[in-house]
């Protein structure tokens, strides 16, 4: 589904990404931890689309496709959804017409016609029970004057009514108390399909306590230094990240 | 980063005037220049009454002492009085009698405008003054309106047939001594709108007076009267376009509205007038003076403006508040792009006791423009217990814009409450990536994030309206923000 070769990227002149590989095939979920300012963030912005960030190096196809050459709608109508750290605020723009639209523009892209206002409403309905967001949310201006908790549910929200194929998750967690950790990550258990795929990025590993991965990716300093099974995790946990970063130096 | 926002904005706003367009008829214009003999010239060929002759010649003298006004926020440049060209009109019969004696030109040009001409074909009811130049070219449904004493006709027309009504109300609201641009319009207009709503009656369907400047070189000078009688309702609507041209234009008309006691009439504006290419060459120079006042008790009087066109926009329609208990209101969006200016807002005079106004303002820059709000809320000792509450927000599309504010306030006594509130925001990049990761195109984001800002606004006008003007805006700002 998502194949990255040899990535290498910079932010103003300055290198953040020095070579990153990594596969996902159809159905895994892949967590990609790492300390602050390790490059996670960037790998997540690349993948979306922002032009801050230049790709000096390196490949990443989509199911076949340069992604690379894709315009972020693109990308998004392709199937990539990216859920944010931070989510914007967009005063005046109520969530219910930024959905139809964004909704719509993918039925177009699928060659479907777009949905009545009923039929929409509809499924709002349905994605909201599934992700156990407030209902007057709805009818507010998107993100505007939401709480930490309420953007991040919110974004579990709008990943509900678009099923991507693949959903990148940009530290989702942090923020978040235990009970809108627990319906942020149930929200994702429940879009989970056979063919579609999550990367979870985060600094933690407490939201893998609900979000089990297929596999644990370390990045540190613009590379991923390990990849292990779900196991990488919990001794992230109990030892921190200073063992990597002593095996990496010492590598050196 | 700056850049590209620019580039997006330089996409987004470089839409084209659609209406540009040239209508080749015949015209019969005058000389240019301004002068006496010119003003008995326009008076003789409108064959007008001695009183009116009058009205005209002592306002020019009066003009004659009066400077252009500098206060504004706006770089004019310098308008040669000399060189326009003061009466334009297309040749035709003298008097229409039917459709079929208007030239099939002038049914063409409006009918590209959107503005059939034939009764039949207009879609929900709505009666259409046509102004093309400087005269009247016809009006619908005049007959279905006279049937409740609603009087709907050309102002020259109004002038011959109706002279006691003009000659009561002509003046009262803006009298020929207000203002530069008024006090010109007072010497040398040519025709426009009057309209007279009876006693008790509503009018059934929307009024709307449709001006096009066609004829190059001339200056459009119209002036609209309309009259509510006690207990009446009336909702007027104005639209407006021209050709483009490398020259500026001059348009300085005149609006004077009279609510009487328990009546409501509500104005709405789409000035669509052509604003100039990208690099600022050409365009309309929109100089207008818009008044009502509400004269009896309980009357109410609303404008609701979009304005997107005109190289320079200088207009406040204002609401004088006499009778107790009346109330007026102002909303606007104001969108400039490329090298547009406009300096636009409103004054709220109240005078009766219990008076109320609101006024919303939307403003809008994108491109190089500037967009200013100025508003004057004055409360006066006797008008206790008024209220007034004002929204002015801006909207900023790119870095080379600029968005102003200048509110001024001034009560007069202790019982009044004025409260003010302003925004400023720009469209973020952030936003835009937002809606892009969602799948939404870069345009597209934009309309959804302008038509979000100027909804309050919007819907105040009526319904086939405000799906014009909705459509209007997009056009405006295509190819523009970051």
């Amino acid at each position: 589904m998502l194949s990255i070769k040899n990535l290498k990227a910079a932010i103003n002149g300055k290198t953040i990404l020095k070579g990153i590989s990594l596969e996902v095939r159809p159905g895994e979920i892949h967590a990609i931890m790492g300390p602050n300012g390790s490059g996670k963030s960037t790998l997540a912005a690349i993948l979306a689309g922002r032009d801050f960030v230049s790709v000096t190096e390196g490949t990443v196809m989509f199911s076949g496709r340069n992604l690379l050459d894709m315009s972020p709608e693109e990308r998004s109508r392709e199937g990539i959804f990216l859920g944010f750290q931070y989510p914007i605020e967009i005063p005046g723009v109520s969530m219910v017409n930024f959905m139809k639209t964004a909704v719509n523009e993918h039925r177009k892209h699928r060659g479907q016609d777009p949905l009545s206002a009923s039929d929409f409403l509809k499924l709002m309905r349905e994605k909201k029970e599934l992700v156990e967001i407030d209902s007057a949310l709805a009818n507010r201006s998107v993100n505007e004057g939401f709480s930490g908790g309420e953007k991040k549910k919110n974004e579990i929200f709008q990943m509900a009514m678009l099923e991507p194929r693949l959903a990148i998750l940009d530290e989702t967690d942090s923020g978040l108390d235990i009970d809108a950790l627990r319906i942020v990550a149930n929200g994702v258990n429940k879009l989970k399909k056979p063919d579609n795929s999550t990367i979870v990025i985060t600094h933690y590993q407490r939201l893998l306590d609900y979000i089990v991965p297929d596999v644990v990716h370390v990045l540190y300093d613009g590379r991923i230094v390990r990849s292990s099974g779900k196991e990488l995790a919990l001794e992230l946990e109990e030892k921190g990240y200073d063992w990597i970063k002593k095996e990496v130096e010492n590598q050196e | 980063m700056e850049n590209d926002q620019d580039n997006i904005i330089n996409d987004v706003t470089s839409g084209e005037y659609k209406y540009g367009f040239y209508t080749d008829i015949e015209t019969e214009k005058i000389p240019p220049g301004l002068n006496e003999d010119i003003i008995r010239l326009i008076s003789g060929k409108k064959g007008e009454p001695d009183w009116l002759l009058e009205f005209r010649l002592k306002s020019f003298r009066h003009w004659q002492t009066m400077k252009m006004p500098s206060w504004a926020h706006l770089s004019i440049p310098p308008i040669d009085f000399q060189k326009i060209i003061y009466y334009a009109a297309p040749k035709q019969k003298p008097a229409v009698a039917s459709l079929d004696d208007i030239d099939p030109e002038l049914k063409r040009t409006f009918d590209r405008l959107g503005i059939p001409l034939e009764e039949q074909k207009h879609l929900s009811g709505v009666a259409v003054d046509a102004v093309m130049d400087s005269i009247s070219v016809k009006t619908t449904f005049r007959e279905t309106l006279a049937e409740l004493g609603i009087i709907f006709c050309s102002f020259s027309e109004a002038v011959k047939e109706y002279p006691e009504l003009v000659k009561r109300y002509m003046g009262t609201v803006v009298p020929y001594t207000d203002n530069f641009f008024a006090t010109l319009n007072s010497a040398v207009f040519s025709d426009g709108s009057f309209c007279y709503i009876p006693k008790g009656v509503r009018c059934p369907m929307e009024l709307s007076t449709y001006f096009r400047i066609n004829a190059a070189n001339t200056g459009q000078f119209e002036r609209t009267l309309l009259v509510a009688d006690e207990d009446s309702y009336v909702s007027y609507l104005e639209g407006c376009t021209a050709p483009m041209r490398d020259e500026n234009q001059l348009h300085a008309a005149i609006v004077e509205i009279i609510a009487e006691t328990n009546a409501e009439v509500k104005y709405s504006t789409v000035q669509n007038w052509y604003p100039g290419d990208k690099d600022g060459k050409g365009g309309i120079f929109n100089f207008v003076t818009k008044r009502g006042m509400c004269r009896g008790e309980n009357s109410r009087i609303s404008w609701t403006q979009v304005e997107t066109g005109s190289a320079i926009t200088w207009k406040y329609p204002s609401c004088i508040l006499r009778g107790n208990n009346s109330s007026g209101e102002f909303y606007s969006v104001a969108v400039t792009n490329n090298h547009q200016q406009a300096d636009t807002g409103t004054k709220m005079i109240h005078i009766g006791k219990n008076t109320r106004s609101r006024i919303v303002s939307k403003g809008i820059s994108a491109g190089q423009s500037q967009n200013s709000y100025r508003g004057l809320v004055k409360v006066l000792r006797n008008a206790t217990n008024s209220r007034n509450f004002s929204q002015c927000d801006s909207l900023l599309l790119g870095s080379r814009c600029g968005a102003h504010t200048f509110p001024y306030i001034e009560v007069d006594n202790q019982s009044s409450i004025v409260e003010h509130e302003a925004t400023t925001s720009k469209i973020g990049e952030d936003q835009i990536f937002y809606c892009n990761q969602r799948g939404i195109s870069t345009e597209d984001a934009i309309a959804l994030i302008v038509n979000g800002y100027v909804r309050e606004v919007i819907n105040k006008l009526p319904m086939e309206f405000a799906v014009e003007a909705q459509k209007l805006l997009q056009i405006s700002l295509e190819g523009s923000v970051g």
